[in-house]
């Protein structure tokens, strides 16, 4: 393998599936405005269409406001769940395999946690299901397990790039191992993890769609009922609404990331 | 029926599946090279177009694989419906943004300089490009299209809901036959199938590296 790629593999492997990496420096105020307003839009036209449709009993019954509230929270309910679980999880393990104890295999593993993304999400839902069991907690153990190497993958990432030159210079200052972990590592890291938190929470919007195959509910519930019950309206209704959920709690992910950004940075 | 039992059952309809998964794969992987190739070779230079076309296709990952099936699958005036089409323009979509990120990074990287000294060796708009920036960016480009194909092979699994090829189709199977010995067994067999093509497609990639990174970059 060239420098090349080793290089390259760091730094635009990183937020594998993240939105791309905005230029250093927070965006200008108005920038914030543009996805609220595409997604309000869409929004709207959605609304607009299904109101000047003739609907029928199958279609009434799953397009009004309360069934649609209820498989939000849901849906909403499953992404929050399993996103504060791997966090918890991924974040110490992370610095754990990066701790110059572990040098021999940081690398490896990140290696292969790249290799993680091919892992059909479905497949994991499914075999939990088949498994174990269907219901919520089986789907939040899933989307742990299919999350957490994105995230504990952008956590060693973050924390390998951070200039060996300042951590000897804390170090010479008198910093402990700890304190230079708490105070310089970590610090140096936030951008890159919240990157990697922030593609999370968009893959478990996405994967939590699927939770309607194996009993946990949520927004996918109207896409297979429409599929399966030949009624386009409800599916793509139901398709709208997670593409708008996804990108909004993208977009929101954004905000928080360019606000916890450390300063110096 | 043990796992290895039903392994040497059903391993001619494995390998039909992961043939076609395989299949659509590369087509997607082809179609978002071509096109990511070509968006990244018009925007690297100037600022807007390339964070505009980033952004959008930043969007396209960020739309969830199912609702995107759900929109092609329902929406007639689109064209796509239920099959393979719709994957392979999902796939498509999906496949983007590495490709295009990388052809981005990969032709800024190079040396100014270099650029600068073909121009004075004589050297046109064109040929610099083909003959000095796309061999320096090349290697990163190819990481783009190993991403994506990884990503691509994990997404098309789910392909098999709207009647898509591939491996998704055994996974979906164990799914309806839930409680049945066979459906752990179908199930398994699915997922080690996208697992096994992702190793066998990233050693693939490291070999196409060696071969065609320009000599002078090794």
């Amino acid at each position: 393998m060239t420098i090349t790629e080793e290089r390259t593999d760091l730094g635009t492997g990183a937020g594998q599936q993240t939105a791309p990496q905005r230029p250093a420096g927070r965006r200008p105020p108005t920038s914030y405005l543009f996805m609220p307003a595409v997604l309000g839009a869409v929004l709207l036209v959605l609304w607009w269409w299904v109101s000047g449709k003739e609907l029928d009993t199958r279609e009434r019954a799953r397009l009004n406001s309360d069934y649609l509230l209820t498989a939000t929270l849901e849906h909403l309910h499953l992404t929050v769940v399993a996103t504060a679980i791997v966090i918890v999880i991924a974040i110490p393990l992370g610095i754990l395999l990066t701790r110059p104890s572990l040098g021999a295999i940081t690398r490896p593993s990140i290696a292969v946690f790249s290799i993680g993304v091919a892992l059909p999400s479905i497949g994991i839902l499914v075999l939990f299901a088949v498994v174990w069991d269907i219901g919520f907690w089986p789907v939040v153990v899933a989307l742990v397990i299919y999350t957490v190497l994105p995230v504990m993958r952008n956590t060693m990432v973050g924390l390998q790039q951070v200039d060996p030159a300042v951590i000897e210079a804390a170090r010479g200052m008198g910093m402990t191992r700890r304190g230079v972990l708490a105070r310089i590592e970590l610090p140096l890291a936030v951008p890159v993890m919240m990157a990697g938190i922030r593609t999370a929470l968009v893959i478990m919007v996405g994967t939590a769609a699927l939770g309607t195959f194996v009993g946990a509910g949520g927004l996918g519930g109207l896409i297979v009922a429409g599929i399966g019950g030949g009624r386009p309206t409800i599916t793509l209704v139901g398709g709208v609404l997670i593409a708008v959920l996804a990108l909004l709690v993208d977009y929101v992910a954004g905000i928080a990331e360019d606000l916890l950004r450390p300063k110096g940075l | 029926m043990g796992f290895v039992e039903y392994l040497a059952n059903r391993w001619e309809h494995l390998i039909e599946l992961a043939v076609e998964h395989i299949i659509i794969t590369v087509v997607a992987v082809g179609i978002a090279t071509m096109i990511g190739v070509f968006l990244g070779i018009l925007t690297y230079q100037t600022v807007r177009p390339r964070e505009l076309t980033l952004a959008v296709t930043g969007a396209f990952l960020t739309i969830p694989s199912l609702a995107l099936f759900g929109i092609f699958a329902a929406w007639p005036q689109l064209g796509l419906g239920l099959g393979a089409t719709s994957v392979v323009v999902a796939l498509t979509m999906y496949g983007l943004l590495p490709i295009v990120r990388n052809t981005i990074v990969g032709l800024r990287e190079v040396d100014p300089a270099i650029v600068e000294s073909a121009q004075g060796m004589g050297m046109g708009r064109i040929r610099r490009l083909l003959r000095i920036e796309l061999p320096l960016a090349w290697p990163v480009i190819l990481t783009g299209m190993r991403v994506s194909t990884l990503l691509l092979l994990g997404i098309a699994a789910l392909g098999a809901y709207i009647n898509g090829p591939g491996l998704g189709n055994d996974i979906f199977t164990g799914l309806s036959r839930i409680g049945t010995p066979v459906a752990v067994n179908m199930v398994v067999g699915g997922m080690l199938g996208v697992l096994l093509l992702a190793v066998l497609f990233d050693l693939l990639y490291v070999l196409v590296n060696r071969l065609t990174t320009s000599r002078g970059l090794r």
